[in-house]
């Protein structure tokens, strides 16, 4: 229990540190999201008069509890650029990003996952050798540029998945809620579906292969150090084929550590989102952000920040709870 | 009768074709208790790794056959003879600190075995195994079944071990110095225990030891080994009345005796040791000629 309010308490504190560092500097920075607003021609008394409706024109220190005031009562501000609320646009666009991320998780880990065993299981092989190539390959790209080629191939010369956007246009959607994957899922409006992933496939895969060879070279190094251990070549003793033993007894011991690393390498693809939605026109919060930040539209960005911030805090709170369910003996303690 | 467990001409090489185990050749006979001696490094656990096909991946079998029950394990293929071997040859292992899966509970490590190898139904195995938590004296069976690794003792892990090792009645047990990871008070009991489940289930049982003492307690028959060579093999009262080779006497000279506390205990002497030497330097020759 006070594990939890200790927990509690420094995401709090780790949210309160990200607002006023994303705060301060997109204010050093240069740029003024008035002049971006006003048409050319517009007059001094113009731009007084739009600084003071925004508040701009109070002292930085103001500006700040003003904003952080409004923040506490749910309030996050109001969109420049947009001349919307700004909770109101994030959580709009939210869910396509989650979406998009979590699918490029899935990937990643359904690659990454049984290239590491196949190596672990073929460990000091050939086929080791060639999966140790391929990861060092994968890594050495980073998301945007696989986002690239992947656009050229599938997009451009092969044309089998769609390049642009989160949905096929001429279809009329039958959603409430922003979670189009799942709820076409649940309606059980396939057809949505199968449009939805052909459109999220690649920009997801983009996302995912730096994470995959990530994934497969750690926990790959992770079984080969478990493989050696008494209670595994005791289980083979036992008469269980090598990938039974990787897979009964090797697989949750060897997860554990690096579940940790790739809770840290998550929160990095879920920040290469921004690049690779811009990249694939999807319509998600890491787009909205590069609209923000051009526009200099300064309430936009915070929220947006401040999102991502509370993204990251909980995919390191659910690595720190999925740690602790796996582990036994922290989970007595 | 044929033996439950033949090793003919065994040869296992490292990398560089150093030899770890030199033309072993014995015989366990079913429901006897063969000791294997020898200081560390001799090659004792290696001999139960190539029964178990477990040997390191640097290490090589390069030369000889071993035989289960007069089936040739080098005959079988690779699965056929994991299977053959998880159904007929148990491990006692050296460290029960490290041989209990540390995320799984003992209930499942005690009948994994018997249900996903040998296609026991669950609750049959269960009901052998709790008749085997009753043969290694473990009260509180139902609470440890429950329990992971971490809330038993050393010695209750390594009940657990050896209860888990008779389950699927063996017909040989590879036990690999299985009471010097536990606290001194504690080994004597185990090995008693280990010797009364022996008799009982008539199990033939490889006893790796490096300790003279304990051959006396537990074996009718005794190899001794040196750098991955047979010095010497007898039966166990010959061999301590009569042995044949300098390096047992050696060795013997080196055992504190439990009926005798005050006699002197000699570490083997430079004699000894040179001509064990000259003995693994000729069998090397031996080899090089053996290979061409
Ligand atoms: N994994 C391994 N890879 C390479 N060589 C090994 C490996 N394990 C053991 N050896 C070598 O093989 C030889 C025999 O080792 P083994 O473990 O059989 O000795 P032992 O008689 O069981 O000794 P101990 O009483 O210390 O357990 C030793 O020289 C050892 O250095
Ligand atoms: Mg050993």
């Amino acid at each position: 229990m006070q594990r939890i309010l200790i927990r509690l308490f420094t995401m709090l504190i780790t949210l309160f540190g990200v607002a006023v560092v994303v705060f301060i500097v997109i204010r050093i920075a240069p740029g003024d999201p008035i002049a971006m607003m006003l048409p050319p021609g517009a007059t001094d008394e113009d731009v007084a008069r739009l600084r003071a409706l925004y508040g701009l024109d109070k002292s930085l220190l103001e500006q700040f509890f003003v904003w952080f005031g409004g923040i506490i009562q749910g309030d996050f501000g109001t969109s420049i650029s947009l001349r919307q609320d700004v909770l109101g646009l994030v959580l709009n666009r939210l869910p396509a990003t989650l979406e998009l991320s979590l699918f490029a998780l899935l990937i990643a880990l359904s690659i990454g996952g049984p290239l590491a065993i196949w190596g672990a299981r073929e460990r000091g092989t050939s086929i080791e050798a060639g999966i140790d190539i391929a990861n060092g390959a994968a890594l050495s790209i980073p998301d945007f540029l696989w986002g690239l080629v992947l656009i050229l191939t599938f997009g451009v010369l092969i044309p089998v998945f769609g390049i642009s956007g989160r949905v096929s246009p001429r279809l009329d959607l039958p959603f409430v809620s922003q979670f189009y994957l799942f709820e076409s899922f649940f309606r059980l409006r396939f057809d949505l579906t199968k449009d939805l992933l052909s459109h999220m496939f690649m920009p997801a895969l983009a996302l995912a292969l730096p994470l995959a060879a990530i994934i497969s070279q750690l926990l790959k190094q992770s079984l080969k150090e478990v493989m050696d251990l008494d209670y595994v070549v005791l289980a083979r003793v036992k008469g269980f084929s090598e990938t039974q033993v990787i897979l009964r007894e090797a697989l949750k011991n060897a997860a554990l550590p690096t579940l940790t690393l790739i809770g840290v390498q998550f929160t990095f693809l879920i920040g290469g989102t921004v690049i690779i939605e811009r990249l694939f026109s999807y319509e998600g919060i890491g787009n909205m952000a590069i609209d923000a930040v051009i526009n200099r539209d300064l309430p936009l960005i915070q929220g947006i920040v401040l999102v991502f911030a509370l993204l990251f805090v909980l995919v390191n709170l659910a690595v720190d709870m999925t740690y602790t369910l796996l582990n036994p003996r922290l989970r007595n303690a | 009768m044929t033996p439950c467990l033949t090793i003919t001409n065994l040869s296992a090489t490292l990398p560089g074709g150093a030899r770890v185990l030199r033309d072993v050749s014995l015989d366990v006979n079913p429901g006897e208790v063969r000791a294997l001696v020898g200081e560390s490094g001799a090659g004792k656990s290696m001999i139960g790794k190539a029964i178990l096909g477990v040997l390191p991946s640097s290490v090589r079998q390069v030369s000889g056959e071993i035989f289960l029950d007069g089936q040739d394990l080098g005959a079988l293929s690779a699965s056929k003879r994991r299977i053959l071997v998880g159904a007929n040859v148990a491990l006692i292992p050296q460290d029960p600190l490290t041989a209990l899966n540390p995320s799984r509970r003992i209930g499942s490590q005690m009948t994994d075995q018997l249900i996903k190898i040998l296609g026991w139904n669950s609750a049959k195995a269960y009901t052998r195994i709790r008749q085997l938590l009753d043969e290694v004296q473990i009260r509180d069976r139902e609470r440890v079944l429950r329990s992971y690794p971490h809330e038993l003792s050393g010695g209750m892990r390594q009940r657990v071990l050896i209860a888990t090792a008779f389950a699927a009645e063996p017909k040989l047990i590879v036990a690999d110095e299985p009471t010097t990871a536990l606290d001194v008070t504690v080994q004597k009991q185990i090995l008693r225990l280990i010797a009364t489940m022996q008799r009982q289930h008539a199990t033939a049982i490889l006893f790796v030891t490096h300790d003279l003492g304990v051959v006396a307690k537990i074996s009718q028959q005794v190899t001794v080994l040196y750098g991955g060579m047979i010095i010497e093999q007898a039966g166990v009262s010959d061999l301590f009345a009569d042995p044949q080779h300098a390096y047992t006497r050696a060795l013997l000279r080196a055992t504190p005796r439990y009926n005798d506390p005050d006699a002197r205990v000699e570490p083997v002497q430079p004699d000894v040791l040179a001509g064990l030497q000259n003995e693994l330097a000729a069998n090397d020759h031996a080899w090089e000629k053996h290979l061409g």
